[in-house]
């Protein structure tokens, strides 16, 4: 009897709303919105962007239960990623209908501007009075716009530029480096003989750093410790397995055509809430 | 010459032998729960920071209340007096103290807040709204950093026990880390919504 009572107190835990996916800027759930009106935020959202660089993205949900609508939008934020990545200039305005909450959860690079207390603000100020009349649409478009507006007057990287990529990262491409050295520099050892196999396998590894890291130093390095290590090692490669295919090398491919995706964004919990 | 060349298989050996054995599973883990406890630092450091703005506001329109002065005062200088290094993670009795300080805090700072509903003046402050807005915000912001912590030691736990990298970090000496405790997250998830309802909204 008592565990069942326990289950019965546990499960609302499991049975947490659902992040919708991400497909249009704009998610309404709730059906609050015309199509007309959705189409007009989408499209000043999506011109934003092109702009500015900064992703802001909707939702209205019925209701976040049972968490409280801030771990239901950092869960939104952590699943959608909206903002570009390393910039973390993402903004998501969540409002839960039937819980008479909302809030605005605000990316790490928009902390500066949309701060905390801004945010409230525009929450007390701009969005709620037109809730609380049952204004919807005004309210999530002005609210809308005044966080474009703040979000305008922060210094961010160009919209165009895209945003230099930090490369894979020499400390996980060099365990791979090494044993492709001593598994390949065996083989070529062992088909044209020591030195001339030390050299291949040295210019090969060299060159395949260089692709990989992009440093002509670093390159240098590898080929010449996989030279060095086919001339001295010889047959070390015989015990190891396969399988050290080039892993963790792959690159998430960004924008794929058609729907709104999020740029990788990331969010700590900044921002506000309000209720209504 | 023979001697060398055993010597540089052998290391070449180790090198794999750690690899695969979770040696930078462990050196990987151990990094993030570094990050993510700086980071939980940096919130906390946050809000103590906020502390004192916040309650010279308040006392500007809330004079007589001086008890919920002193135990915010007191409990930011408890919090204060704590070194707050990144070591602490490795010292489970300081890590359980400091816990407890910003516990403390963290109650000080709602009974703050319940105070002050009591003053309408003081609530239709802009100041203290803005205040009010920071508070919120950081709370929230340490509730994120501390679910980050857990996620992060969880990870960093079970490579510390689970076979084989269990062997690896006992040859280098890595220890599992202390956590955020459930009774404890309880209690602080708990005492402002305790407080809140008491009144009577």
């Amino acid at each position: 009897m008592r565990v069942l009572l326990l289950l019965l107190l546990a499960l609302p835990a499991w049975a947490q709303v659902a992040v919708p996916p991400l497909a249009t800027r704009v998610t309404d759930l709730t059906g609050t919105l015309t199509r007309e009106q959705t189409a007009s935020l989408e499209q000043r959202l999506q011109s934003f962007e092109a702009r500015k660089g900064s992703q802001v993205a909707v939702l209205l949900v019925p209701t976040s239960a049972p968490e409280a609508i801030e771990q239901y939008a950092l869960r939104v934020a952590e699943q959608w990623k909206i903002g570009r990545r390393k910039v973390d200039d993402g903004a998501i305005l969540v409002v839960a209908k039937n819980d008479r909450a909302l809030r605005i959860e605000v990316g790490y690079g928009l902390e500066g501007a949309l701060n905390d207390a801004t945010a409230s603000r525009i929450i007390r100020e701009v969005i709620t009075p037109r809730f609380r009349e049952g204004d919807f649409y005004g309210g999530i478009n002005a609210g809308v716009d005044r966080m474009l507006r703040v979000i305008d007057g922060e210094p961010l990287p160009d919209a165009a530029k895209p945003v230099p990529q930090v490369g894979g990262g020499l400390g996980q491409s060099l365990p791979v480096l090494l044993i492709l050295a001593m598994v390949v520099g065996g083989l070529l050892r062992r088909m044209l003989g020591k030195t001339v196999g030390s050299v291949a396998a040295g210019g090969a590894v060299g060159a395949v750093a260089w692709f990989l890291v992009g440093a002509v130093s670093i390159a240098v390095v590898a080929g010449i410790l996989a030279f060095i290590f086919t001339l001295i090692g010889g047959g070390a490669g015989r015990g190891f397995p396969g399988g050290f295919g080039g892993g963790g090398l792959g690159r998430s491919g960004g924008f794929g055509g058609g729907g709104f995706r999020g740029g990788g964004g990331g969010f700590g919990g900044g921002g506000a809430s309000g209720r209504w | 010459m023979t001697l060398s060349r055993i010597r540089l298989a052998l290391a070449a050996m180790l090198l794999l032998l750690l690899s695969g054995c979770g040696y930078n599973t462990l050196q990987s883990t151990d990094e993030q729960v570094k990050a993510a406890w700086s980071e939980v630092l940096n919130q906390y450091q946050r809000r103590a920071d906020l502390v004192p703005n916040l309650v010279e506001t308040v006392k500007a329109f809330a004079k007589q209340e001086l008890e919920v002065f002193t135990r915010v005062t007191e409990a930011r200088a408890r919090v204060g007096s704590i070194q707050a290094t990144p070591e602490l993670v490795n010292n489970p009795e300081a890590f359980a103290r400091f816990q407890q300080a910003q516990g403390e805090l963290t109650g000080a700072l709602s009974r703050l807040l319940v105070v002050a509903e009591n003053y309408p003046q003081l609530k239709s402050d802009a100041n203290f709204r803005d205040l009010q807005a920071q508070l919120e915000g950081t709370e929230n912001r340490i509730a994120v950093a501390r679910n980050r912590y857990i996620k992060a030691v969880e990870g960093y736990n079970v490579t510390v026990r689970q076979f084989p990298s269990n062997l690896t970090a006992m040859a280098f000496g890595f220890k599992t880390k202390p956590n955020f405790s459930v009774e404890n997250e309880r209690e602080i998830s708990k005492a402002p919504k305790v407080d809140f309802g008491q009144k009577g909204k």
